[in-house]
């Protein structure tokens, strides 16, 4: 790959140019597809297609499945036999086609079951400059690892299965660098609301976004997939962050990465991963390479965020007020603010602090990776879940839910009168039997707060970890950053003891 | 697909933007694995009272309710529309309830593709040519709208005139009803060669192996 006399490139660019197939005049380009992840809500009308017109899945060692949407996570026992019996045919229907055309299935009881955007990262499937795809908008998720990684409907679904590729318009591109250090209590989530509330839910819609800036590089992998698995709220085909280090480091080991000597060589003693690193070092942006539109954020400058309407876009900072239809800035929004008060059940003007919550859900491909539970256990620590409030942890993968009961972070939490569950979509969809009520109220670390979401007539107010943690025990949306942790976890830096305005 | 070249209808008024696919099939009938039977289920809680005696009964207000909308084969709605999940089965529910377009200023990504494969027209106009179709539809339920793909434009009896931009190969496709596998698979010694030289890519390879 020598980029010596070309110009320069965005990594972006440079995925999409190793994946070309054809690029026939007049039509879109024929991209190849190194990775399609498959589960069971959009996939089997994808299968059937295939059936009926007598074709079969191409590439089969390109596919990897799970279920994840509409199991239950209550028990295993609940698991193995899902009472819902549409979901259970559903859940079934993956099963048969799976086997029929020879597609690796991690059902629900393999250690490596999960919500499908965490496990592609967890197996190490997920890499550095690969195309990914799935019948999920939360594919974006991917982008983290340098992957070109989009969500598909169930044509393209079977699109891809049929002949490993997709035609695509070569969307345009858009920067958004996020620079310095988060303060205490921001997270990735809150870069990624403060995002959306910028520029809007269709403020990127055309583009492919790569987040870069002091303050993306800071990030773990973990806090980089919830920064791109929400790209989509704000309309973006893909959100990318350049493969670095941490990214080497979290994938190395891991059971799809490469290991080992590597095959035909040229010099002895090289080995696969090195050599694949050294791939990946390539992807990215080169200096001076254009984007069509840039955004630089102040990381120095950002609040813990919260979702106020029904649009993730609708957001504003814990210290903040619920604004009011005057603060809308077309009347296309003024329309969508009076229509989201009325829904939430929110009057202007209120502190978005003296809302109280009736349930808290910690989990989704956003906010259930180990990380984000190590950091809402340290908040909720010491403390019981408020009485009036209804607490899950739903963990995002078996393995993430293993190792957290290794670190003691499910008992912290059972303690402290959370519900600890088996791992899937649960709360953040509810199309599994995990709802709000109508006219319930939801701190929740997922990505959509819609009308009906999480439950018909459910009221979502999106948040991050260590915020949704804070409401639990609270009842009411807190401000992390005054919050005294009681917890004597050693591993806690004392900085961290902020003490001031505690609730206890 | 079916075809789709000039349609003259009337049409159905949604004056909101940000229309996610949520409300446009909510997701408890995502478990089922067939690919008809969505129509009825379009903006199902639109379609329903939610609170008080009457909860779960049609709200006799909601625009698709209407007796003098019944036979709309156009949406009309404000920007974004579409936005939120992937999931095909909101075009599969706008085309079976008997849509065959959707106007809107703009619509989002993953649904515009969807829509295309479905045989729907989304016409994009300006957000000021779409107030007045808007208010025509609102004002007079039986007002028709001139759709034509092949001139891209859409037209009413009262003077309107609107040209609207389409990929040309997604307006090809709409026109002929082409199935994207057949037309992908015209390429498949490209996409041999393809696979053939980067076989030993193993760095991009899902379960890689050295």
């Amino acid at each position: 790959m020598t980029t010596a006399l070309t110009h320069p490139k965005t990594l972006f660019e440079k995925v999409w140019e190793q994946h070309l197939v054809a690029e026939p005049a007049g039509e879109p380009t024929l991209l190849y597809i190194d990775l399609h992840l498959v589960h069971e809500v959009t996939s089997p009308q994808a299968f059937e297609g295939l059936r009926l017109a007598g074709r079969s899945v191409r590439r089969p060692d390109r596919h990897i499945a799970t279920v994840d949407h509409n199991v239950p996570t209550t028990s295993i026992g609940d698991r193995l036999v899902i009472a819902d019996q549409i979901a259970a045919k559903q859940v079934d229907a993956l099963r048969r086609n799976c086997a029929e055309f020879g597609i690796e299935l991690f059902d629900v009881q393999a250690a490596e079951q999960g919500i499908v955007h965490m496990i592609g990262p967890e197996l190490g499937a997920t890499k550095p400059g690969m195309t990914i795809v799935c019948g999920d908008s939360h594919t974006s998720t991917h982008g983290a690892f340098g992957a070109l990684a989009f969500g598909i409907g169930t044509s393209e679904v079977e699109h891809v299965m049929a002949t490993q590729t997709l035609p695509q318009d070569k969307p345009r591109t858009f920067r958004i660098n996020v620079e310095g250090e988060l303060p205490y209590g921001v997270t990735a989530k809150d870069i990624i609301l403060e995002i959306i509330g910028r520029i809007g839910t269709d403020g990127a819609t055309g583009y492919v976004v790569e987040y870069a800036g002091s303050a993306i590089r800071a990030l773990s992998m973990e806090g980089r997939m919830t920064v791109c698995n929400m790209s989509i709220e704000a309309g973006a085909r893909a959100g990318m962050i350049a493969p670095d280090d941490t990214t080497f480091a979290y994938l190395k080991g891991r059971r799809f990465a490469p290991a080992g000597p590597l095959q035909n060589s040229t010099t002895s003693g090289e080995d696969s991963w090195s050599n694949a690193v050294a791939q990946w070092r390539t992807l990215v942006t080169d200096e001076g390479a254009a984007f069509d539109r840039e955004l630089t954020i102040d990381a120095g400058k950002l609040a813990p965020r919260v979702t106020w309407g029904t649009s993730p876009g609708m957001v504003t900072g814990i210290d903040d007020v619920v604004p009011s239809v005057d603060d809308a800035l077309s009347d296309a929004d003024r329309k969508s603010f009076a229509r989201a008060l009325e829904y939430m059940d929110l009057k202007p003007g209120t502190r978005i602090d003296d809302i109280r919550v009736d349930a808290v859900f910690l989990g989704s491909c956003t906010n259930a990776r180990i990380e984000d539970l190590r950091a809402a256990a340290q908040v909720v620590n010491g403390y019981q879940v408020a009485t009036s409030v209804r607490a899950m942890v739903v963990p995002g993968s078996q393995q993430v839910k293993a190792q957290a009961e290794k670190e003691g972070l499910a008992t912290i939490f059972t303690a402290a009168g959370f519900e600890w569950r088996e791992p899937g979509c649960s709360m953040c969809l509810g199309m599994n039997p995990d709802i709000l009520q109508p006219g319930e109220r939801c701190a929740s670390t997922s990505n959509r707060n819609f009308e009906g979401r999480q439950g018909r007539g459910g009221r979502t107010h999106l948040v991050s970890p260590v915020m949704a943690a804070a409401a639990a025990i609270t009842g009411r949306l807190t401000d992390i950053r005054r919050w005294k942790f009681a917890g004597t976890d050693p591993g806690l830096a004392s900085d961290q003891m902020l003490v001031e305005g505690g609730s206890r | 697909m079916q075809p789709i070249n000039r349609l003259t209808a009337t049409a159905a008024p949604l004056p909101l933007p940000n229309i996610d696919t949520d409300q446009i099939i909510p997701k408890q009938f995502l478990k089922r694995i067939e690919r008809t039977g969505y129509g009825e289920v379009l903006f199902y809680d639109w379609r329903r009272i939610q609170e008080g005696p009457e909860a779960g009964k049609e709200d006799p207000r909601f625009v698709l309710n209407r007796p003098e909308y019944k036979g709309v084969e156009i949406l009309i709605a404000e920007k974004n529309f579409g936005c939120g999940s992937s999931r095909e089965h909101a075009a599969w529910a706008i085309r079976q309830f008997g849509f065959r377009a959707v106007i809107a200023p703009t619509f989002a990504d993953i649904f515009y593709s969807n829509a295309g494969k479905n045989g729907i027209v989304l016409a994009r106009l300006t957000e000021a040519e779409v107030e007045t179709l808007m208010a025509r539809s609102t004002a007079n339920p039986g007002h028709l709208i001139t759709l034509d793909l092949q001139a891209q434009t859409v037209t009413d009896d009262e003077g309107f005139a609107a040209h609207f931009d389409i990929d040309p190969f997604r307006k090809y496709c709409l026109l002929n009803g082409l199935d994207d596998i057949g037309l992908t698979l015209r390429h498949e010694a490209d996409l041999d060669r393809y696979e053939h030289a980067h076989t030993r890519e193993y760095w991009m390879s899902p379960k890689a192996c050295a």
